[in-house]
């Protein structure tokens, strides 16, 4: 706890120093040198940042920057990439190393505020959730009164379990471990009933089992985990471009707009969202000091917010994780773009 | 004379022994020469059967090495299509593919411009290494980093795989070792001050894991530096290593100082050398062959360590196996991943073991009775 109080002391110290002699806003630097530095996932997350078979990165987060990257340049390629592990990432965004933080990042209060950093938006709701043999036939989290969980030591993980269990009046018996592949083998041995982490953890464990379609995840989800991007805090037009591309993808799948029918659109459609979000009129681009076309070229280039997530997670690719709370909210999901207009 | 002839009178009496040792005489001498022998035998034989068969079995039995994913292989044996496929990242890293034939040049030149130090009949080969320290640096860099000559620059956190770890631990290797015999001659200086900056140094290093060092260099010397001004993070991690390495080797060769008797100082001494001549020319050739095997176990101790950086995002080959298994497609083939670094790993630790075997062989031949 001191430690960590110390960090942010020492963090936000070395910001009041370097804060303001940094050299322009973040956004002029970006069109100066000709390409977004963005920091992602060094350890590599299935689905949010991972190389290929290629050496190129992709995942959830990676679109991200690419999209950024598109708003600016019109090209998604003119990102580079900085592999940063947890520790690392937020001294790397102040720093000034990179440009923009795109690292499946948990928005707190202190990390708003304290951190000297910005949250933009939330790409992925992730949250804890619980995973059970099909075989137990339980539906739901409030079955399993009694049952023996296996969850790893030493996270919020363990003690948001025993919130949920105390707070629902349930028993339960902890098996602990200290990795996460312990955990697997553990689970699928029978040594628990439950397997509990956050939910893009449980589906990506999941492609490990050997009979993955043994096991189901339960819809409830017990803490809440809003991964997004972030920027320097005080680093405001940066922020709001960032914060407009991730909705033009979000707003793009709201309006049906695909990277397959977003230049028949273009050209073609009547609806005054969709005319104004690709640039056909209005003056959005000037105001964000981007090129008219910025949304296009996201959806060109990127594809809207579904066709992402189904890229990198949904059911056609070895995690397949359910839309759930990050589908768009006109079907009951939280994924809400702020109006174009 | 006398003794001459008693010696060969005692030869003639007793013929040199000539025992053939057959299979089966080795084994009962060796291995069942009394029943609890035997019994050990037995039962470190069975032990053995039950670990071996089963990791033979998985590695090489019922491992699959065909097709180009995860689809090819099944859950019986190991899926060695993996290293197949990756074989490259293992390698380069996330280095473009189509420039990768510049990490094999200058692989490539620094082999050949090594061969000279093995020939023993080169008579400058100490002038020749301190040339080929200074020089090559500046040859790998232009063809790793490039930005000049018409390369294309290709940015550090895209180095990665076996080459990184041969990077970091070439870079430490060349530079912690002048650095550690300087601050051991620095130690043993009879100059105050030099000699408690030394002390200073090797102690506060010393005691302090790597770990430490490194997230110093990544995380906290950021903060500390003005705004705007940004040093290379593999270049800082790069300077970690080098004065961490340095301190151990210091301690190392003062070891070596330490046992030369006081009586060769003195000699050097009287003949008029000065503190550098005596130095180069009596002392130090005399204690850094004392102390090889020191030298090396800090060689391959550090060519280890260098698998630290990933806990600062650097990709080495450890960092590379663990991200390659992050691939949604690649999913749970971490065993086989970390299992092939490791193998690269351990090829690189024995050549370097059994090089300085050979280099104590060969200069310790004078001593030998």
């Amino acid at each position: 706890m001191r430690l960590s109080t110390l960090f942010a002391a020492a963090s936000v110290m070395a910001l009041a120093a370097g804060g303001q002699a940094l050299a322009g806003p973040t956004f002029d630097a970006v069109k100066e040198k000709g390409f977004v530095q963005c920091g992602v996932n060094g350890s590599g997350l299935p689905g949010f940042a991972s190389v290929d078979d290629k050496g190129n990165w992709s995942g959830l987060d990676i679109d991200l920057c690419k999209a950024v990257a598109a708003a600016v340049f019109g090209d998604a390629s003119k990102v580079k990439y900085t592999p940063l592990t947890a520790k690392e990432r937020f001294t790397a965004l102040q720093s000034g190393e990179i440009d923009l933080l795109s690292r499946n990042t948990t928005w707190t209060l202190t990390r708003d505020t304290a951190l000297g950093l910005d949250f933009v938006g939330v790409n992925y709701y992730d949250g804890q959730g619980f995973m059970v043999p099909k075989s137990l036939g339980v539906k739901s989290a409030l079955e399993l009164d009694g049952a023996s969980v296996c969850v790893q030591t030493g996270t919020t993980t363990e003690l948001n379990l025993a919130d949920f269990f105390r707070a629902n009046n349930m028993s339960y018996e902890p098996v602990v471990f200290e990795t996460n592949d312990e955990l697997i083998g553990a689970f699928q041995a029978g040594r628990c009933d439950v397997f509990t982490t956050d939910q893009s953890g449980l589906y990506s464990s999941r492609t490990k089992f050997e009979n993955p379609d043994d096991f189901v995840v339960l819809p409830e989800v017990i803490s809440k985990e809003p991964l997004g991007p972030v920027v320097r805090h005080g680093d405001n037009e940066w922020g709001d471009v960032v914060r407009w591309s991730l909705y033009a993808m979000v707003e793009a799948e709201e309006y049906g707009v695909t990277s397959e029918n977003v230049d028949e659109l273009k050209a073609n459609s009547t609806n005054p969202t969709i005319r104004r979000m690709l640039g056909v009129e209005g003056e959005f681009g000037k105001a964000l000091g981007l090129p008219a076309d910025w949304a296009y070229q996201i959806i060109k280039q990127i594809g809207n917010y579904g066709e992402s997530f189904e890229r990198n997670l949904g059911a056609n690719t070895p995690l397949k994780i359910k839309r759930g709370l990050n589908d768009l909210w006109t079907r009951g999901g939280l994924q809400y773009a702020m109006p174009f207009r | 004379m006398a003794v001459q002839e008693r010696a060969s009178a005692a030869a003639a009496v007793q013929p040199p022994v000539t025992e053939r040792i057959t299979v089966l005489a080795w084994l009962k001498h060796n291995l069942f020469s009394t029943w609890y022998n035997s019994l050990l035998t037995i039962l470190v034989g069975y032990l053995l059967y039950l670990v071996l068969v089963p990791v033979f079995r998985w590695a090489v039995l019922d491992a699959t090495v065909s097709g180009d994913s995860k689809e090819a292989c099944d859950f019986a044996g190991a899926c060695w299509t993996l290293v197949k496929v990756r074989f490259g990242q293992y390698v380069y890293g996330l280095y473009p593919e189509d420039q990768r034939w510049r990490v094999n040049l200058a692989l490539a030149i620094a082999a050949v411009a090594m061969v000279p130090l093995f020939l023993e009949r080169f008579r400058h080969r100490l002038t020749y290494a301190v040339g080929l320290v200074l020089v090559y640096p500046l040859v790998g860099y232009t063809l790793f980093y490039g930005g000049w000559l018409g390369l294309p620059v290709v940015e550090t956190p895209r180095w990665g795989g076996l080459f990184l770890t041969l990077v970091i631990a070439g870079v430490g290797i060349t530079a912690s070792f002048p650095l550690g015999i300087l601050l051991a001659l620095g130690r043993r200086s009879e100059m105050p001050v030099i000699r408690s900056l030394c002390v200073a140094f090797i102690e506060l290093v010393r005691g302090v894991p790597l770990v430490t060092i490194l997230f110093m260099a990544s995380v906290m010397l950021p903060l500390f530096l003005p705004a705007g001004v940004n040093f290379d993070k593999l270049m800082r991690a790069l300077v970690g290593v080098a004065l961490f390495s340095a301190a151990y080797m210091a301690e190392v060769v003062r070891g070596g100082l330490q046992a030369i008797p006081k009586g060769q100082y003195e000699a050097a001494m009287a003949l008029g050398l000065g503190y550098w001549q005596m130095t180069g020319l009596i002392v130090l050739p005399q204690a850094l062959r004392l102390v090889i095997p020191g030298i090396v176990n800090t060689f391959i101790g550090l060519f280890k360590d260098t698998s630290l950086v990933t806990i600062i995002g650097l990709f080495d080959l450890l960092g590379m196996a663990k991200l390659i298994v992050t691939d949604p497609r690649w999913l749970g083939l971490a065993a086989e991943s970390y299992i092939f670094a490791a193998f690269g790993f351990w090829i690189f630790c024995y050549a370097m073991s059994r090089y300085s075997q050979h280099v104590e062989r060969r200069l310790s031949a004078g001593e030998r009775r």
